[in-house]
């Protein structure tokens, strides 16, 4: 297969005959990296002395901790996206789903529960539906439903709230409700051109064993970088915010949902380990914590910059307003009911 | 960044995650339960790796730009970030959260589900959990007049010395402080985040945490040592 060629018709500086000449301008990254990493080491002492505050340390240790954690769920769900994209034909996705796009809608939602993944698998496995070849609309259910309704965020959520089994109830109503009404609306007000369609590396679209290395090694640079740009907000908010702040808000139940829905936008914690998060916010009323669990899953800082890279910029910006607001709304509207 | 440094990146990656998992440093950071997960990613990592080298090493070419969407050369930039968690556990590995963090939130003894039964006689050693959920909950009812033993680091808050022991649901993002208070016979100088290990007895005296208006037990000291920091410095 031919190394210089691009899917989406951009241009490819890389195209085999200036690699030689882009290098002589620019240096190697590899070596850069090698270089960086020989003299931190070798520096490591003063590095230690300067991170030994304690605030520094607390951050250090909670980036570490959600990464740590976030980590072996992000591979997994990479893992399998990879294999959907390799080996699932697109044909399948055809038979699968229903033609009419209003059925297609919550099918494709309902299917979120079959993905094991959390929100950082489900935009590439979105964008790898996009690709092919299922309806937008349907794409985007699956987007916002799979890292809220699957199997093993449901039993998280189980597990953290023992005494609560409702909130696993609310959690996957509302959030089935948000992505079903989102693809809905994509269908009768969305525009093809808002969406970019995602490029791919050219060996990631080939088949076969180096096909699925390459959408893994893909993904994971992508969803990891994200991911840790997530665990540093994660860790700021964690060591900067006393706790203080957050129990003062408590007692409005409006201020409640208000702040534990931007706090799900700010801390970006996998979708996998937030219930223990929202168990552990024991002042707030179940709603708010209910739309914490919502909106976490479906939008937050890390998501809009994967949807961003993944989607476009005029997708992303006026996706993820409406998803934070509808996601706000119906926690609201299932909590007042179930909770 | 071109394949090979992202194979490195990945690479390095790996190895500091399995580092974590083989040694005791990943109960710093997450629930023992993920140990296994840990060493799996680990070693996906590596493989996705030594893929990628192998790949591109079977004659094709290491290009650059058809990578690009919206990243500008190459693979993305931010990729870089994946070296940051590398160098946090290999070079920094920071210490299980202490009394900086202990400080900062409310201690969060929630009502135990039940009470398991006690050696009828003879000293206890308990869990500063177990010992502060039996003193607040159970009233003492099991602890009165049995000298006991508990475990956890010293956080001073305004002058008043709690001895506390964070606890895990997850990974240390989710981590609350339960503390104990102190009275009795303390050392004469006591310092943030030292371990130490009381014994002492059962007193019905209780504190207000300032930060949430939680309930804090106190315990009478005889004597306090201190200890290294315990292999699992969290409970849960």
């Amino acid at each position: 297969m031919d190394g210089a060629r691009t899917i989406d018709g951009a241009a490819a500086p890389g195209a085999s005959g200036d690699v030689g000449e882009r290098r002589d301008r620019r240096l190697d990254p590899f070596l850069i990296q090698v270089m960086v990493l020989v003299s931190v080491v070798a520096a490591q002492g003063p590095i230690r002395r300067a991170l030994s505050a304690p605030a520094m340390q607390s951050w250090m240790t909670v980036f570490t901790a959600v990464v740590l954690q976030a980590l072996p769920f992000l591979v997994f769900g990479v893992l399998l996206s990879a294999a959907i994209t390799v080996f699932v034909p697109a044909s399948f996705f055809a038979r699968a789903l229903p033609r009419r796009p209003a059925l297609a809608v919550p099918v494709a939602g309902t299917a979120g529960a079959v993905l094991p993944g959390c929100e950082c698998a489900s935009v590439p496995v979105a964008g790898a539906l996009v690709r092919r070849g299922v309806p937008p609309a349907a794409a985007l259910a699956f987007l916002l439903s799979a890292p809220a309704i699957n199997p093993v965020v449901l039993t998280a959520t189980a597990v953290a709230f023992p005494r609560e089994p409702r909130m696993v109830v609310a959690r996957f109503a509302a959030s089935l409700l948000v992505s079903c009404v989102m693809g809905w609306s994509w269908h009768r007000w969305g525009r093809p051109g808002w969406l970019r369609p995602p490029a791919r590396p050219v060996d990631a679209e080939a088949g076969g064993a180096a096909a699925f290395w390459a959408s893994v090694r893909h993904d994971v640079m992508h969803a990891g970088a994200f991911l840790v740009v997530g665990a540093m907000a994660a860790a700021t908010l964690r060591a900067l915010v006393p706790a203080r702040w957050l129990h003062a808000a408590a007692a409005d139940p409006v201020a409640a949902v208000a702040v534990l829905a931007g706090l799900a936008v700010l801390l970006s914690i996998c979708s996998e380990a937030d219930a223990f998060v929202a168990a552990s916010l024991t002042g707030f009323p179940l709603t708010a914590r209910l739309a914490f669990l919502v909106v976490g899953p479906m939008i937050d800082v890390k998501l809009f910059a994967m949807q961003t890279a993944t989607f476009g910029r005029g997708f992303a910006l006026r996706f993820a307003p409406a998803t934070f607001a509808l996601a706000v709304a119906a926690s609201v509207l299932v909590g007042t009911v179930l909770l | 960044m071109n394949r090979h440094a992202q194979a490195l990146v990945m690479f390095l990656l790996g190895v500091a995650v399995l580092h974590a998992g083989y040694t005791p440093l990943y109960a710093r950071y997450v629930k023992s339960g993920l140990r296994p997960l840990l060493l799996a990613a680990g070693a996906v990592l590596i493989v996705t790796a030594l893929a990628t080298v192998w790949t591109s090493r079977r004659g094709r070419p290491v290009h650059e730009g058809h990578e690009a969407h919206g990243h500008g050369h190459g693979g993305p930039r931010i990729g870089w970030l994946l070296t940051l968690p590398f160098l946090a556990l290999l070079l920094v590995a920071p210490p299980s959260l202490g009394a900086y963090s202990a400080d900062r939130t409310g201690t969060a003894l929630a009502p135990p589900p039940g009470f398991t039964a006690l050696p009828a006689s003879g000293p206890l050693r308990l869990g500063l959990v177990d010992y502060a959920g039996r003193a607040v909950y159970d009233h003492g009812r099991l602890l009165a007049g049995r000298s006991i033993t508990i475990t956890g680091f010293i956080s001073l808050e305004d002058g008043a010395a709690y001895l506390t022991r964070m606890v895990l649901n997850c990974c240390a993002a989710d981590a609350q402080p339960v503390k104990v208070g102190l009275s009795g016979t303390l050392p004469p100088v006591l310092r943030s985040d030292t371990w130490l290990e009381v014994t002492g007895s059962y007193v019905a005296e209780q504190a207000k945490d300032p930060v949430n208006g939680a309930p804090i037990p106190y315990l009478n000291v005889s004597q306090a040592r201190p200890v290294p920091t315990p292999k699992d410095p969290y409970e849960s």
